[in-house]
């Protein structure tokens, strides 16, 4: 295990090579979910809006 | 503007509230397999494929840094392919995907550089060298920035889209002096490893190509999963007004 982890003298060299790769793909894959959810919380807020400006009858709603 | 030379499935799945349901169904399953197939493909190149008889055990670099290297080259093909599509057709899926490629390929286009710098130091003896190869990769970086950038610089996103996809379109003539900068000036960079005309000329044992071939099946598995994620977050923001983004996100259970 500490041989093949070694890599022959490169482990310097291989194991940051393949750091990076699972790194950047991981910030690929979690960046768009971060995104998907700040935008899904931002229309909720939207129609709640809408939906509290809708009925007028009740005017004592605070326009939050 | 007939459109009936399209078929009835790319009409239905064009349609982004169809496209955003079916690629949320797909997309767990082609992550999955790009996983299973990464770990095959990674268990060939780090534990069974010998090492190299010039390089050592710092050839090992190349499961990454090839699949990486093509999927930079592919996903560009797919940006403006999508981006083509965007400009002439203006649909609205065709912007997304386009867009949301940038990011991606830009992704992956740094992983090569990066892990081809980690490769060239112990190799080369050096970081990084203006070679063709190399100066070719890192403007197909600018290129993916510069897409993202001018995508961005607009504020209507549809205008900014097909903006963008000008210039992604423009960015193609970079392909082919970035695959052929190899043999057309004399580079540090070595060859290209596989020969895909004829897979037994290519300069590399069998052991080492079948791992090499299996993580690039797992990349292009990761790329569809992805971009099919980032093009449903995409229409979801680009689609807000809509009643089926309302529907959906406007239901308890998320």
């Amino acid at each position: 295990m500490t041989h093949w982890l070694a890599m022959g003298g490169y482990a310097k060299y291989v194991w940051p090579a393949y750091a990076v790769f699972f790194s950047v793909l991981a910030w690929d894959w979690l960046a768009p979910a971060l995104k998907r959810r700040r935008v899904t919380r931002a229309l909720r807020g939207r129609i709640a809006r809408e939906q509290s400006r809708k009925p007028r009858t009740t005017s004592a709603e605070a326009s939050a | 503007m007939s459109r009936s030379y399209i078929p009835h499935w790319m009409h239905w799945l064009g349609s982004p509230p169809n496209f955003y349901r079916f690629a949320g169904a797909l997309r767990p399953w082609l992550l999955a397999a790009a996983i299973v197939a990464a770990v095959i493909g990674l268990y060939g190149g780090l534990v069974l494929a010998p090492p190299d008889y010039q390089q050592g055990d710092a050839y090992r670099i190349i499961f990454i840094h090839v699949p990486s290297a093509w999927m930079s080259l592919a996903i560009y093909v797919g940006m403006a392919i999508a981006g083509l599509i965007a400009l002439v057709w203006r649909v609205k899926l065709a912007e997304v995907i386009a867009m949301e490629s940038a990011p991606l390929g830009a992704a992956f286009t740094l992983i090569t550089l990066v892990t081809g710098s980690l490769w060239g130091k112990p190799m080369w003896g050096t970081w990084w060298t203006w070679d063709a190869r190399l100066t070719s990769e890192l403007v197909l970086f600018f290129l993916y920035l510069g897409v993202i950038g001018l995508y961005h610089a607009f504020e209507d996103r549809r205008r900014g889209a097909r903006a963008a996809a000008l210039l992604a379109l423009v960015g193609v003539v970079n392909l082919p002096i970035v695959h052929y900068s190899v043999q057309w000036w004399n580079t540090l960079h070595q060859g290209n490893t596989v020969d895909w005309m004829d897979l037994g000329k290519s300069s590399i044992a069998p052991a080492m190509l079948w791992p090499l071939l299996v993580m690039a099946l797992a990349t292009h598995l990761y790329y569809f999963a992805s971009i099919l994620g980032r093009a449903r977050t995409g229409l979801l923001s680009l689609e807000g007004g809509k009643q089926w983004v309302r529907e959906l996100v406007g239901a308890p259970s998320r």
